[in-house]
């Protein structure tokens, strides 16, 4: 059974994308969390996709709620998990779309070594990681995504540790598409979704977001307006720029664009063609419903 | 229903147990594993690798032991049967998953081929200490149904019962190896596909807009979906409705905990597999699971030779652990106690003190693990238990030693 975008104008559009009987949801004023899922719905407004064949996958921590709060089959698993669990449901099932929508802490600190191993092996996953700087959920630690000299909860007297430049991060761990927005450029951020959501292969989206009520208000910076000016007036767009060079830096210059949009065969290609030509004859494929009880 | 004949190897074969695991696990309809290499296990996923592209599956080595287990999750959110495998420090890895897997209901299989521990311990010798980890590694409160081969013939024919239950009641798995069983070679008989009976995943027939993945039906135990159906649900390890969404309160937590653990814990009886021998007539019942059940079978006809009225109880189901069975026998006005031996330092004798409430001696014989007890070791240990019986008779006291002297 199918089911398509409903673009009835009496509608709201983003509505059917949503499970509006949890809300209201746990996300704080002028958090850009839901901002990004507002930009997710577009880009599947525009994606034509089988919306029954999309899958959302989260960890654990404000934006692994995201999972809770869209309509589609949806999964909220253990923290830095997300990334494995798709794996499974997505080589297990390749008819499906399986975006993962969780955040930094969760997909890079706990999870980082299965970012880079899915990364690796290019499972045909969206990553969308919400970089707020910190972890929200347990009340502002320091995150390997933390800006030198930036204050956590945890690093009272400043962050000191070099955080990780995410796009490099994915680039030479093996990601197909590579990509970093703001939750302020809404319209880029929907049309690199599209884009994601069309790529085959292993794919990463790294979206900057506010996080007025940990981030911003220990680091003396405004409220989540303050930080979408910043976004704004700190930031260029430089396509194909090298991820090696877009590092942050505390309140730093922000490079945005597209950097990485490249081609090689995802895992079950790679893994078809590879039994294919050992097994021949004998091998009919795998994953769908051979797999599937 | 009955296995699908493309998976099941029939025929007479000589295989150790790692590899009658493997095969078990095809015979059950199980097309999906993810693992992560680790002795005395990896044999299991070596053959898995080779055998399931043959038969439209796949196998795929995760990073960590934490990916194994939370990748079959997966797997079977997306309609497959699937495990994994790993042995003691994998094994502790995985902990946080069997969690998941309880609060999500989620039928799957895993296997720990028990070598000597705590740490990397003795990774090519066997161990049984893995047992109470089993029941109680993961966090918060649930229960769990782990099985315990003592052959390789077993090691595939319980493969197929554990799939089989974990699909009955949509709960994880454990199947509790130990080095030797896994790496012994026996005559394994595969039967044909028509003499497997498969329990089939209890997929909803609500209509899509409708199911509700945690509704039970009346047996405690909701139907489940795959992914792509249709059905556009909600799974998390947050206390949740009905419906899949978290409910951050008490009275859900008190409804949803307690129905997955009535789930196993009322079905106990229907779950319960115990071999018995020589139980009828016994004096001296030895308690004994996995490959130290063999040793201790030996003992048991040795000491019938010398005319001592020893019987052995195998569980089979290791968890949950037959208490009322082990009551019954305890209640035996004649009995002069019970012989527990495990290769750890007394697990699984704590359940058998349980049972039995004070009401017999209860004698563990410890081994901490690297080989298997001697039968004549067992053997002294059920002599020691008769003889103390036969001196309590002798000397009028009719009640057995009050749990205060249960040595541990």
């Amino acid at each position: 059974m199918s089911a398509f975008v409903n673009l009835d104008p009496a509608v709201n559009p983003v509505e059917q994308f949503l499970r509006s009987d949890r809300m209201p949801h746990i996300w704080c004023p002028g958090c850009g969390i839901g901002t990004t899922v507002n930009c997710f719905a577009r880009a599947l407004l525009q994606a034509k996709t089988d919306l029954n064949k999309v899958a959302v996958v989260s960890g654990i921590g404000c934006t692994g709620r995201v999972a809770g709060y869209v309509q589609f089959d949806s999964f909220h698993t253990t923290h830095g998990r997300a990334i494995p669990f798709a794996t499974g449901l997505k080589l297990a099932n390749p008819d499906l779309t399986v975006v993962v929508y969780s955040g930094d802490g969760d997909l890079i600190a706990i999870g980082g070594n299965h970012f880079i191993h899915a990364a690796r092996r290019n499972v045909d996953l969206k990553i969308i990681c919400l970089n707020n700087f910190t972890y929200g959920m347990t009340g502002g630690q320091v995150a390997p995504t933390t800006p030198v000299g930036a204050f956590a909860t945890t690093t009272p007297y400043g962050c000191f540790e070099q955080p990780f430049n995410l796009p490099y991060l994915a680039e030479s761990s093996g990601a197909v598409y590579v990509a970093r927005w703001t939750s302020f450029h809404v319209r880029q951020l929907i049309h690199a979704m599209g884009e994601a959501l069309r790529k085959k292969g292993f794919s990463f989206i790294e979206i900057l977001s506010p996080c007025p009520t940990l981030y911003e208000r220990r680091n003396r910076l405004g409220d989540g307006l303050d930080m979408m000016k910043y976004f704004k007036e700190s930031s260029v767009v430089r396509h194909g720029a090298s991820t090696r060079e877009v590092g942050l830096t505390f309140q730093g210059p922000i490079v945005l664009g597209k950097f990485v949009d490249t081609d090689r065969p995802d895992f079950l290609t790679s893994m078809n063609q590879q039994l294919g030509r050992t097994l021949e004859a004998q091998y009919d494929g795998c994953g769908g419903d051979h797999v599937r009880s | 229903m009955k296995a699908d004949p493309v998976g099941v190897l029939t025929g007479t074969h000589f295989l150790d147990g790692d590899q009658a695991c493997c095969e078990g696990a095809l015979a059950a309809g199980c097309r999906f594993s993810a693992g992560y290499p680790i002795t005395p296990s990896t044999e299991i996923v070596e053959r898995f690798a080779y055998r399931v592209p043959l038969v439209g599956g796949m196998f795929i080595q995760m990073e960590d032991e934490l990916a194994s287990s939370i990748a079959i999750a997966g797997a079977v959110w997306a309609g497959a049967r699937a495990f994994t495998v790993t042995s003691g420090p994998g094994f502790s890895l995985m902990m946080e998953h069997i969690g998941y897997a309880a609060m999500t209901e989620t039928p799957l299989v895993i296997v720990d081929v028990q070598r000597g521990g705590p740490s990397t311990g003795l990774p090519t010798l066997p161990g049984q200490a893995d047992m109470m980890q089993a029941r109680w590694g993961s966090h918060g409160d649930y229960e769990i149904i782990a099985l315990c081969p003592t052959s390789p013939q077993e090691c595939f024919d319980l493969m197929i019962a554990a799939f089989n239950l974990s699909e009955q009641y949509r709960t994880p798995v454990l199947f509790m190896m130990d080095e030797c069983v896994g790496h012994m070679t026996e005559k394994v008989v595969i039967p044909p596909a028509d003499q497997i009976e498969i329990v089939p995943r209890r997929f909803t027939t609500a209509p899509p807009g409708s199911y509700k993945p945690f509704l039970p039906d009346p047996d405690g135990v909701p139907p489940i979906a795959r992914a792509g159906d249709g059905h556009r649900f909600h799974i998390t390890g947050l206390t949740h409705d009905e419906q899949g969404y978290p409910a951050m309160n008490v009275n859900a937590q008190q409804q949803l905990i307690h129905r997955l653990i009535g789930k196993i814990r009322d079905n106990a009886g229907k779950i319960a597999r115990n071999e018995e021998h020589f139980l009828d007539d016994a004096d001296v019942v030895v308690v004994a699971y996995g490959i130290t059940a063999r040793v201790a079978l030996r003992a048991v006809q040795m000491a019938r030779e010398q005319g001592v009225k020893a019987g052995l109880l195998r569980p089979v189901v290791v968890w949950p652990f037959p208490l009322a069975r082990i009551r019954e026998l305890a209640a035996r006005p004649s009995l002069a106690g019970f012989v527990v031996p495990e290769m750890n330092c007394g697990q699984m004798v704590l359940e058998v003190e349980r049972a039995v409430a004070g009401r017999a001696p209860v004698a563990l014989l410890s081994h901490a693990g690297g080989t298997v007890h001697r039968p004549e070791d067992i053997l002294a240990a059920i002599l020691d238990s008769a003889a103390a019986g036969s001196a309590r008779r002798s000397t009028g006291q009719v009640r057995p030693a009050p749990l205060a002297e249960v040595s541990r």
